[in-house]
């Protein structure tokens, strides 16, 4: 057994645990860790690797099953979608993810696209200036 | 459909000042049960009654397929059972006690103990009397995990422990669960530790089982909804939610049958919902025990 020392389960990170174990999937696809068409660890070996139960697992692949990820077969196991660019969409899934959360606060705060245009542009140049440390903080 | 390990049906106990009400609890095959409930709810109780160290007056027990109490000599072979009552000899050492356990049990795993001995840091020729806490409870569990039992029932086995020997064990017990043939029930006042590994989840309180199911469908039926509610506007009492605070403009509800509908329904009303959060089995638990007490004394 070696385990994933990838993945650690965030008690800060306020979504529930079978979405964290998704993303960090996604990310191994992303990154190009998992192939196209790749065969994954089955359903008990993730959990035992991530330390996680079994139940949390199976929600995890099937959400990733109906999200066109992964493709799991009676008795042969998972295996990454065979999707040409599957790892880019990824990527790019998660680019939009976070700019609908921000379009969302800016409606709420009654900011116009255009307004909104404009402080993603100041983000922008915020962040070129930043050392290297704060790159990624959420 | 999977073999159920264990089989309590309409099991009640009933002490002077404590009664358990009415048990039924079943826990299939191949799956880790987490068993949380405040002090005194009951659930050593329980797993007393389960591993035959208490009789019932009224039920039936079943673990591994035998009857309890009446077959617990044959069940025991294939249980490994911890709690804190349990000692282990104070002028022994560990070393000794595995050589002990293995004249016991034919089915001890040698190679298997000596890892557990090496990643648990546990001194082999060191007497019991001279360890922590942490390592007795570890060593404890070292001598029933050898044995590979199929099933394990463990009262409270992380409590007392640093963040490390708790980890140590956590990742010890899904371990186990490699093998599908084999189950865990345990105890535990650490409800991160229930949430990571439970496969299903059992709440008990003053001696009654509050809820039992599938954990993944227990946490999403639970959800807190913060809201902005304008002047004047009084929120509809809507079903599922179990509680609603409000102060000023700002109101949190919390919903323990959550269906997709239901930020629309406040919408409806008036209000604006800002977010919808997922709980953490810490904050339902204490929720669901505030709210079964109030549906109790009402």
């Amino acid at each position: 057994m070696t385990g994933d020392g990838a993945f650690a389960i965030s008690q800060s990170d306020k979504r529930p645990m079978y979405l964290q174990i998704m993303e960090h999937m996604k990310q191994r696809v992303a990154v190009g860790d998992w192939a196209e068409g790749q065969a994954i660890p089955s359903i008990r070996q993730m959990a035992v690797d991530l330390q996680v139960s079994v139940i949390t697992v199976k929600r995890a692949y099937l959400e990733l099953e109906r999200e066109g990820v992964i493709v799991t077969q009676q008795g042969k196991g998972s295996r990454v979608a065979s999707t040409p660019g599957l790892g880019g969409r990824l990527r790019e899934q998660e680019l939009e993810q976070h700019l609908e959360q921000a379009t969302r606060i800016a409606a709420m705060l009654g900011m116009r696209p255009k307004e909104l245009e404009h402080r993603l542009r100041e983000a922008g140049d915020r962040i070129a200036g930043e050392p290297v440390a704060e790159k990624g903080t959420i | 459909m999977s073999e159920l390990a264990i089989r309590m049906s309409e099991v009640s106990k009933k002490y002077p000042y404590f009664t358990l009400d009415n048990i039924h609890l079943d826990v299939p095959q191949g799956q880790i049960m987490g068993l949380i409930g405040p002090n005194g709810a009951g659930k050593s109780t329980t797993i007393r009654i389960l591993m035959g160290l208490v009789h019932p007056d009224r039920g039936e027990v079943r673990v591994l397929g035998q009857r309890m109490p009446q077959n617990q000599v044959a069940a025991k072979w294939d249980i490994g059972f911890a709690s804190e009552d349990m000692r282990l000899y104070d002028s022994m050492t560990v070393g000794w006690h595995m050589h002990f356990i293995q004249s016991i049990y034919s089915n001890w795993d040698a190679a298997y103990a000596g890892l557990l001995l090496k990643r648990f840091g546990l001194p082999a020729m060191q007497k019991v009397k001279g360890l922590s806490h942490g390592q007795r409870v570890k060593a404890a569990l070292l001598l029933i995990l050898a044995r590979r039992p199929k099933l394990l029932v463990l009262d409270e086995p992380t409590t007392g422990l640093d963040p490390v020997a708790r980890h140590e064990i956590l990742r010890e017990l899904t371990g186990v669960m490699a093998d599908e043939g084999r189950t865990i029930l345990f105890s535990s006042h650490h409800t991160q530790d229930v949430e990571q590994i439970s496969d299903q989840i059992t709440f008990i309180d003053r001696g009654r089982i509050i809820d039992s199911m599938d954990k993944e469908q227990y946490l999403d039926r639970w959800r807190r909804l913060r809201l902005e509610v304008p002047n004047g506007i009084e929120l509809p009492s809507l079903p599922g939610v179990i509680e609603v605070k409000r102060s000023g403009r700002l109101a949190v509800a919390i919903a323990n049958a959550f269906v997709a509908d239901l930020p629309n329904a406040y919408e409806t009303s008036g209000a604006r919902v800002h977010a919808v959060e997922s709980m953490t089995l810490e904050e339902i638990f204490v929720a669901n025990v505030e709210h079964s007490r109030e549906e109790v004394e009402a």
